[in-house]
């Protein structure tokens, strides 16, 4: 008698059984946490209690006449789009000389990657001292090169502190961007760029009008996560001004933290929250139809 | 003169990407008296050892503050969060590539975007369900919650890491007399052990990396993880030991940074869902092709394993001779 | 000892009919081929029969079991050797061969005793300790058969299991192949798109194409009387010259068939053949050593343009200049007619 199939051979069973436990931690975890956030900003709720009242869009008008979450979100466009801006011209331009060859090419690499590796607090607290008010290295150089007449108080002033926040952000990614443009890079066929070659176009044609465009969709990858990282990181912040000075530097995750956790007051935190969304959902429409237009090969 | 601008500007980006390290490096072993100089004193160059090294800092770090706990406890995470990832994303990331059908690739989309929802955005939420469980303040809360990141990237991961290795030998073994679940359990753990070894590596750096989590839950300083502890806790009051903070955050990068070269050296293929294509059979579509032959995930690391390794993503089973076809040319199957 | 029965097969992807209603009767002990290009469904129907693959409809009986609904591949008692072979990389050869005996918990020394059989059959004998990528291309693929041979199946499964092989490689394996089944004498399904090795090997050949199956026959058959133009085009290289020669004797619509080695210069006939002549226009002429194909075109077809191939054997010494009009012919028996339209077999 042939043995007939058993649960053991049934790829469904085994399917479901061994999905059963990841989807339920990110139904449980993440999708339930998730619609609490929303819920949340609609309630009162306070750290110290656990009562729960709906609080209508009350959380909401509230943050919407608050001049400094008016200037949070507005920090956390200027942060995002100025650090992204910087890391899509710096991340292609590292692309190109790390694509050749040159001698310590293993040691240069090793150092470019080491702002990615490290963790966020721990390069944000280096910065900090390296932006000191006192002791500030970089004020020292632009002294001794004759630059700096004044003084400039990097985490002391507004714009300043929101330039440091920039720099700080740009010099996080623009590694992780760096390696995801060398890749797209490495996989330009080699045909293409010798016929140009052989079509006589310099250099910089040949970066211009074969390479970018064909590295368009890679280097969109890179700044669609350099988006999500920048836009919803609260450690830089956190460490280098605290949101300060005077809450001027608040980014909404910032600004989120401090009242929803040191303020206690849960409802207008998630509510804070609540508006990195936007920014979430247009970056994962973008992955999407990018994902949709490699499948379909458009 | 083309070498020289190379040279120029591969030093430019060293210098901008290493100049904080760099910064650690001399601030752990000098001495107070060479560290605390106002920069506006221009004869004083902090940029070199004016007075002998010291070891001061890190007797301080080792022998006066939490730091040892800190790491303990980040290394008690580490192991939790590692176990408790492998356990449940392995599983579910095979399930997704090889038994799940056609609705494995959208439903492994779906897992990876919610590792886009960002912790900024779950932490009030999480802040009131922690406090519910009763873990605030505890290590265990950190062990809960981190594997809501780990978990949806490592399924996608690792299902990614098993389009890129054939079927044929699970086929094999199911023909040579094995039923499905034999096959998961005699056959598969051997050729997934790359793809576990990168969870690993993700899992580890994530954790050590994590700071927001931390920051809400944890009130107590030893009950710190290292990156909460040292930019948090290792501020007295409101001086900063500078000489401290820098070498535990040096100590803690240089094998953090170790583990990540190493890691990009010997990372198998890795199909990230935006920067490959889906179908290969297509020959005029030379922008597809440059997405699909080299691949590159969001750890920011990438590699190519031969020409034609990272091409077979796409698709999972089925479509006929034209897959199966291809399937095989494309893959050497006998490398250790 | 088994035959395979396949009744209105079916297999459907998505919208893609993979195999689109097949039947087929596999005798006991027989070396079947199926062939056709990719896309055609003969990896799919292959994978069917080994379970691999669930069909959408139809039915599969091994043996005079019906194993299509219930029965794992395990319990089929089938043996399958993949084009990559599917060595498992972290074992050694023997652990290779050895693993579908431990899979029904063989023991021991019966493990060790069947293993060196197989080996020494094919004679891999001293690699036996190696592990996979320590061999070479066709050392892996004897060691694939040997695993096959191990499980003592009812039948045989082969993918393409020369596809790798280089060419020189693949006529020594072809035979070797062929004298292990003569020998073995088990029932074997092999796939392949390659039109040589399927008439190499097979007892009967099945061309395949777009899920369904255009004829089956042995090799003879197949290509001495295609069914229809596909199988007459796609079996045989170059492949047969089909024109229409508006030739009054045949109903409109006719298409011509004969096989370029049977188009000669009317001189090297005898005279008491029966021939079909026409006037050869040559283009161009191809020096293969031991063959000349002439391009060129048949003036009295329907359109002259089309190129025909003439295939001339090295025993032909006649100069065959180019840009000129020659007497060439087919003896009549050799012609084949279609129909335009259906493409299918007309008798005339």
């Amino acid at each position: 008698m042939t043995p007939r199939r058993t649960l053991a051979d049934r790829e469904d069973v085994l399917g479901g059984v061994m999905l059963t436990p990841a989807l339920a931690y990110v139904i449980l975890l993440v999708g339930v946490p998730f619609v609490l956030a929303i819920v949340l900003s609609f309630s009162d709720a306070t750290a110290g209690s656990l009562r729960f009242g709906w609080a209508g869009v009350r959380n909401y008008a509230a943050i919407l006449a608050d001049p400094i979450f008016l200037r949070a979100l507005r920090n956390t466009a200027v942060v995002t789009i100025g650090s992204q801006l910087l890391v899509v011209v710096l991340a292609t331009a590292a692309a190109q000389v790390f694509r050749a060859t040159f001698r310590g090419k293993r040691f240069a690499r090793f150092v470019l990657l080491l702002p990615w590796a490290v963790p966020v607090s721990l390069a944000a607290i280096a910065w900090t001292w390296i932006f000191d008010s006192t002791f500030s290295v970089i004020n020292w150089t632009l002294k001794a090169a004759g630059l700096l007449h004044g003084w400039l108080y990097w985490l002391g002033e507004p714009a300043l502190a929101l330039l440091a926040i920039i720099i700080v952000q740009a010099w996080r990614i623009f590694p992780f961007a760096t390696v995801i443009v060398l890749a797209g890079l490495s996989s330009i066929p080699q045909e293409i760029v010798e016929a140009a070659i052989v079509d006589g176009a310099g250099f910089w044609r040949r970066l211009f009008q074969v390479e970018l465009p064909l590295l368009l969709p890679v280097v969109t990858v890179a700044v669609l996560f350099g988006v999500v990282y920048t836009a919803t990181d609260l450690g830089v912040v956190y460490i280098l001004t605290g949101g300060g000075p005077a809450n001027t530097t608040h980014v909404l995750p910032t600004l989120a933290f401090q009242r929803g956790i040191l303020g206690a007051d849960l409802g207008q935190g998630a509510a804070i929250a609540v508006f990195l969304l936007p920014f979430l959902i247009v970056v994962a429409f973008a992955m999407l139809r990018l994902a949709r237009r490699a499948e379909v090969g458009a | 003169m083309k070498r020289v601008a190379l040279y120029a500007a591969a030093l430019g980006f060293v210098v901008f990407a290493g100049f904080p390290f760099y910064w650690m490096l001399v601030t752990t072993f000098k001495q107070n008296r060479d560290l605390y100089v106002g920069a506006s004193d221009l004869s004083h160059i902090p940029w070199i050892f004016n007075d002998p090294p010291t070891l001061e800092h890190v007797k301080l770090l080792f022998g006066q503050t939490d730091f040892p706990r800190w790491v303990l406890n980040t290394l008690l995470v580490v192991a939790a969060v590692v176990v408790i990832t492998v356990a449940v994303a392995v599983p579910a990331g095979y399930s997704l590539a090889r038994l799940a059908g056609r609705w494995g690739e959208r439903m492994g989309m779906g897992i990876f975007f919610t590792y886009l929802i960002p912790p900024t955005l779950l932490f009030v939420p999480f802040s009131r369900l922690v406090s519910l469980l009763g873990l605030q303040n505890s290590l265990a809360s950190l062990i809960l919650i981190y594997p809501t990141m780990t978990i949806p990237f490592c399924t996608w991961l690792v299902m990614g890491f098993l389009r890129s290795v054939p079927w044929e030998i699970e086929e094999q073994a199911m023909i040579d007399g094995y039923s499905r679940l034999a096959v998961i359990l005699k056959v598969a753990p051997r050729l997934i052990v790359p793809g576990i070894l990168t969870v690993v590596v993700f899992t580890f750096t994530l954790v050590m990396q994590e700071f927001v989590y931390a920051l809400t839950f944890i009130s107590s300083v030893e009950k710190m993880t290292v990156s909460l502890g040292v930019p948090i806790a290792l501020v007295r009051g409101d001086v900063y030991h500078w000489g401290a903070l820098m070498a535990a955050a040096l100590f803690t990068s240089i094998p953090l940074a170790v583990v990540y070269n190493l890691f990009i050296d010997r990372e198998p293929t890795f199909h990230h869902p935006f920067t490959r294509g889906g179908c290969h059979e297509n020959p005029n579509g030379i922008v597809l092709r440059a997405h699909r032959r080299g691949s590159v995930h969001p750890l920011g690391c990438s590699s190519r394993r031969g020409p034609a390794a990272g091409r077979t993503g796409g698709q999972a089973r089925g479509g006929g001779d034209a897959h199966h076809y291809g399937f095989h040319k494309r893959h050497s199957l006998h490398q250790p | 000892m088994a035959g395979i029965e396949i009744r209105n097969l079916r297999k459907q992807f998505g919208d893609l009919h993979a195999v689109d209603g097949v039947d087929l009767s596999i005798r006991d002990g027989e070396f079947l081929v199926l062939l056709g290009s990719s896309g055609s469904g003969k990896t799919t129907l292959l994978r069917m029969i080994a379970g691999l693959e669930r069909p959408t409809a139809g039915e599969i009986h091994i043996g005079g079991e019906r194993v299509d609904g219930d029965v794992p591949p395990r319990a089929r008692g089938i043996a399958m050797v993949f084009q990559s072979y599917a060595l498992y990389p972290h074992r050694t050869v023997f652990q290779n061969i050895a693993f579908p005996l431990e899979a029904v918990r063989t023991p021991r020394k019966e493990i060790e005793e069947k293993v060196r059989w197989a080996a020494d059959m094919f004679s891999i004998t001293r690699y036996l300790d190696r592990y996979p990528r320590q061999l070479s291309g066709g050392e892996r693929q004897r060691v694939a058969l040997c695993r096959a041979l191990v499980r003592d199946p009812k039948v045989f499964l082969l993918d393409e299991p020369l596809a790798n092989l280089d060419a020189k490689l693949r006529n020594t394996a072809r035979d070797d192949l062929k004298r292990f089944q003569r020998q073995i004498q088990t029932t074997t399904v092999y796939v392949t798109h390659d039109q040589v090795e399927a008439m190499g090997l097979g007892d009967r050949i099945v061309v395949m194409e777009h899920g369904k199956v255009r004829q089956v026959g042995t090799p003879q058959e197949v290509y001495e009387d295609p069914v229809d133009t596909f199988v007459a085009t796609f079996v045989g290289q170059p492949p047969m010259n089909l024109l229409d020669l508006r030739d009054p004797s045949l109903a409109a619509g006719t298409l011509v068939g004969f096989r370029p080695e049977h188009l000669l210069p009317r001189s090297v006939f005898g005279p008491g053949e029966d021939l079909r002549t026409v006037r050869f226009a040559v283009r161009r002429v191809e020096y293969l050593g031991s063959d000349r194909y002439v391009y060129g075109s048949v003036l009295e077809s329907a359109a002259p343009d089309a190129t025909v191939i003439a295939k001339l054997p090295a025993t032909i010494a006649l100069a065959i200049p180019e840009g000129e009009t020659h007497e060439f012919a087919v003896p009549r028996r050799l012609l084949r007619y279609f129909d335009a339209a259906s493409g299918l077999r007309r008798r005339p």
